[in-house]
C-alpha cells in the first residue's frame, strides 16, 4: 500500500492494466476510469466517473481521426524551439537559448514562501502520516 | 459618481493608451482621477459582468498618485504612466491572491510578482486588481471559473469567451485600459473577438511566463487586451524580452511596434504585403455573419494594397484533437502541484496523506479541471503514449510545417494569414456547458498558431446584426509581430 499512497508511483504492472499498442477509438471502461483517476489522485464520485466515462469516449471519438494521417517518418515535436532556431537567422533569439550561467543566486526568501503554507513549523511542510504502523 | 472623476471617466473610456498620457502630461487630468474613473466604471458595471475577482483599490490609487508626483515634477513619463490595466488571476502579483479561478489555490498569497506584471508597472502602469477567468485558463466561455462567470459586456446573456474573458470584458466595458490573458490555445484571441477588443498572442517565447500559473509549458504565453491594435503593440513592448527567470523566454532583442506603428500613421502599412488566406478556415461550422464580416475586412485590406493570396494549410482539421492531447497530458503534469501541502486548499482531517492529496484534489479542482487532468493522464498512461501523445506531437510538426511553408515560399508565399478568430460570435451561457467536445470546437481557428508557435491577433471587424462583435485573426510567422501589428491596424482603419 506504501507504493499506492505516493501518487503517481502506482505502476500499470501493478495495477493490471499495462497494454501494448493501444488504438485509439478503442472504449474507455468504468475500469479504467477508476485506474486513471487513481493514477491521478483524484477521487471520484459514481455521478463523477459516470459523466467522465462518457465524455471522455466522445472526445477520443474525436482524438482517434488523427489516426487518418500517416505518420511514420514524421519526428515527434514536443517544444517549437527548434523552430525559433532557425527563425533566429533573420530575426531575434529564440526561446530556450537563454540559459542563465550555472551559478547561485539569492532565490525567495523562505518565510514569506512557507506562510503560504497549510501547515508548517516554518521549516518543512507538515503532512498527516506516510507511513501506517 | 463625483462629477470630477465623471469627467476624467468621459475624457478616458475607451480611448487610447496615448490619450492617458497626453491627458496627464497636459495636466488635463490626473492619473488619480483617471484611475478613480475606471474604479468607478467597475462600481457601476461589474456587479453584472464580474470581471474582477479582486480589485486593489489603494494600491492602484497609490501606484496612480506616484505618477501624478512625477508629472508634477516634470520628469519624463514611461510608456505606460498612469494607464489603468488589470491582470488575468493566473499571473502573480506579490502580496495578493492569485486563484487562477479555482477553489484549490483560494486564500493562496503569492511571494512574488510575475515578470509581465512588473515590467507593467515599472512602466508606469496603474494596477486596478486581478480578473476572472477559466479555471487553470481551462475553458472557452469563462463559465469554468470557480468563482462565478463573467459575462459579455455587448449582451449580458452571452459569454465573453474564454479563457481570458475578465481580461476581454473589462476592456470593453472601460473598466481598464489595457489587461494582461494568457492564450494556451485561444485563450486571449477568441474572448477579444467575443468582446470586440484587439488581443494578441506573442511568439512562444516572446514575452516571459515568470509567475504565470502554468496549464500547458509548451503553449502557454502571456498576451494584451486594448482598444487598439497600437495599443496592444505599446504594452508588447513592455512586457516582451528575455527574462533570466524564464529559461524559454527569446533573448533576441524587442523591437519598437508601437514605434513603428506611430511612425506608419496614415500611410497603408499594407501596400505590397502578401496576405494568404486558408480555405480551410471558411468551411462548414463558419457562421454566415462571421464569414461576411471577415470578407469585409479582407476587402478592406486589398483596398489598401495587399495582394490577396489563397492557400492552403491542410492539416488544420486535426489540430483540434492533437492540441486537446498534448494541452491534457502537459495539464496532468502541471497540475500533480496542487496537492495541499505547499499551497493553497488542503482537505481538513484526511487520515493519510495519500487521501489528503486526493481528497485536496476532489474538492479543490472543478468538473473541467477534472476532465481535462483525466484525459492528459489516460494519454500519457502505459499502452496508450505511442498511440496518442507521440501521434500528437507528429501532427504538431505536420502543422506547424503548414505554416512554415506558406511563410517561406519566397515570392510564391505570403507574409501573414487572416481568418475568423472564432467560428461564431459570442454564444450564449449554458448553450455548450454540457457538450466538453462542442466547447473544444470553438477553438478550432486559434489552436493551429498555439501549437505551431506563431504570433496572432485578433481584432474587431465589425458586429452581426444583433450588435455581437466579430474578430479577425491575424497570423504571422515567428518574431514576425511587425507585421502582423500593420495587417491589424489597417483593419482597424476600416472599421472607422
Amino acid at each position: 500500500m506504501t507504493a499506492a499512497i505516493l501518487w503517481g508511483m502506482t505502476t500499470e504492472r501493478e495495477a493490471g492494466t499495462e497494454r501494448e499498442g493501444a488504438v485509439p477509438g478503442q472504449r474507455v471502461t468504468r475500469e479504467q476510469v477508476r485506474h486513471v483517476a487513481a493514477l491521478a489522485s483524484l477521487e471520484l464520485t459514481e455521478a463523477e466517473e459516470g459523466r467522465l466515462e462518457k465524455d471522455l469516449n466522445a472526445i477520443l471519438g474525436h482524438i482517434a481521426e488523427l489516426n487518418e494521417l500517416d505518420t511514420t517518418a514524421v519526428r515527434p515535436m514536443a517544444q517549437v524551439n527548434e523552430l525559433l532556431s532557425e527563425a533566429r537567422g533573420t530575426r531575434a533569439g529564440a526561446a530556450g537559448d537563454g540559459l542563465r550561467a550555472d551559478v547561485p543566486v539569492p532565490s525567495l526568501e523562505r518565510r514569506a514562501v512557507m506562510e503560504q503554507a497549510p501547515a508548517t513549523d516554518g521549516v518543512f511542510f507538515k503532512v498527516p502520516k506516510v507511513i501506517e504502523r | 459618481m463625483p462629477a470630477e472623476s465623471l469627467k476624467a471617466f468621459q475624457a478616458v473610456n475607451m480611448l487610447s493608451i496615448d490619450h492617458v498620457r497626453g491627458a496627464i502630461a497636459g495636466g488635463t487630468a490626473s492619473a488619480r482621477d483617471i484611475a478613480g474613473a475606471c474604479l468607478d466604471q467597475v462600481a457601476l458595471r461589474d456587479g453584472a459582468i464580474h470581471a474582477f475577482l479582486a480589485v486593489h483599490r489603494e494600491r492602484a490609487l497609490g501606484q496612480a498618485e506616484r505618477i501624478d508626483a512625477m508629472a508634477r515634477a516634470g520628469e519624463p513619463l514611461p510608456a505606460l504612466a498612469g494607464v489603468p490595466v488589470a491582470i488575468k488571476d493566473v499571473l502573480t502579483i506579490a502580496g495578493q491572491q492569485a486563484t487562477a479561478g479555482s477553489k484549490v489555490l483560494e486564500g493562496y498569497h503569492a511571494p512574488y510578482t510575475a515578470t509581465a506584471v512588473r515590467r507593467m508597472e515599472e512602466a508606469g502602469a496603474v494596477v486596478l486588481g486581478k480578473l476572472n477567468c477559466d479555471e487553470f485558463a481551462m475553458g472557452s466561455s469563462n463559465e469554468n471559473s470557480a468563482y462565478g462567470p463573467t459575462r459579455n459586456p455587448h449582451a449580458l446573456d452571452r459569454v465573453p469567451g474564454g479563457s481570458s474573458g475578465g481580461s476581454a470584458a473589462a476592456v470593453a466595458a472601460g473598466m481598464a485600459v489595457a489587461t494582461l490573458g494568457s492564450d494556451t490555445g485561444g485563450s486571449v484571441r477568441q474572448p477579444a473577438s467575443f468582446c470586440g477588443v484587439v488581443g494578441v498572442l506573442p511568439t512562444y517565447g516572446g514575452v516571459s511566463r515568470y509567475g504565470l500559473i502554468a496549464f500547458a509549458s509548451s503553449l502557454d504565453r502571456v498576451g494584451p487586451l486594448t482598444n487598439t491594435v497600437r495599443d496592444a503593440a505599446t504594452v508588447l513592448e513592455v512586457i516582451a524580452g528575455h527574462d533570466p527567470l524564464d529559461a524559454t523566454s527569446s533573448t533576441g532583442p524587442v523591437p519598437a511596434y508601437g514605434e513603428s506603428l506611430r511612425a506608419a500613421s496614415g500611410e497603408s502599412g499594407v501596400n505590397g504585403l502578401r496576405i494568404g488566406v486558408p480555405k480551410e478556415y471558411f468551411g462548414e461550422g463558419l457562421d454566415a455573419e462571421v464569414r461576411e464580416r471577415v470578407e469585409g475586412a479582407i476587402e478592406t485590406l486589398r483596398a489598401a494594397g495587399a495582394e490577396i493570396k489563397a492557400v492552403s494549410l491542410p492539416h488544420t482539421r486535426y489540430a483540434v484533437p492533437a492540441y486537446y492531447v498534448l494541452a491534457t497530458a502537459e495539464a496532468s503534469s502541471n497540475l500533480a502541484r496542487f496537492d495541499g501541502v505547499r499551497y493553497g486548499y488542503r482537505a481538513k482531517d484526511a487520515g493519510t496523506l495519500g487521501a489528503m492529496y486526493r481528497e485536496t484534489r476532489d474538492a479543490g479542482f472543478g468538473a473541467e479541471v477534472k476532465r481535462r487532468i483525466m484525459l492528459g493522464t489516460y494519454a500519457l498512461s502505459a499502452g496508450y503514449y505511442d498511440a496518442y501523445y507521440r501521434k500528437a506531437q507528429q501532427v504538431r510538426r505536420l502543422l506547424a510545417e503548414d505554416f512554415l511553408h506558406v511563410f517561406r515560399q519566397g515570392s510564391e508565399g505570403v507574409d501573414a494569414i487572416v481568418t475568423p478568430t472564432a467560428p461564431t460570435a459570442a454564444f450564449k451561457l449554458g448553450e455548450k456547458v454540457d457538450d466538453p467536445l462542442a466547447m473544444y470546437l470553438a477553438d478550432i481557428y486559434t489552436v493551429t498558431a498555439s501549437l505551431a508557435g506563431i504570433c496572432g491577433l485578433s481584432v474587431p471587424c465589425g458586429s452581426t446584426r444583433e450588435g455581437l462583435p466579430v474578430g479577425l485573426q491575424v497570423l504571422a510567422g515567428h518574431f514576425a509581430e511587425g507585421t502582423m501589428f500593420r495587417v491589424g491596424e489597417v483593419v482597424e482603419r476600416g472599421q472607422g
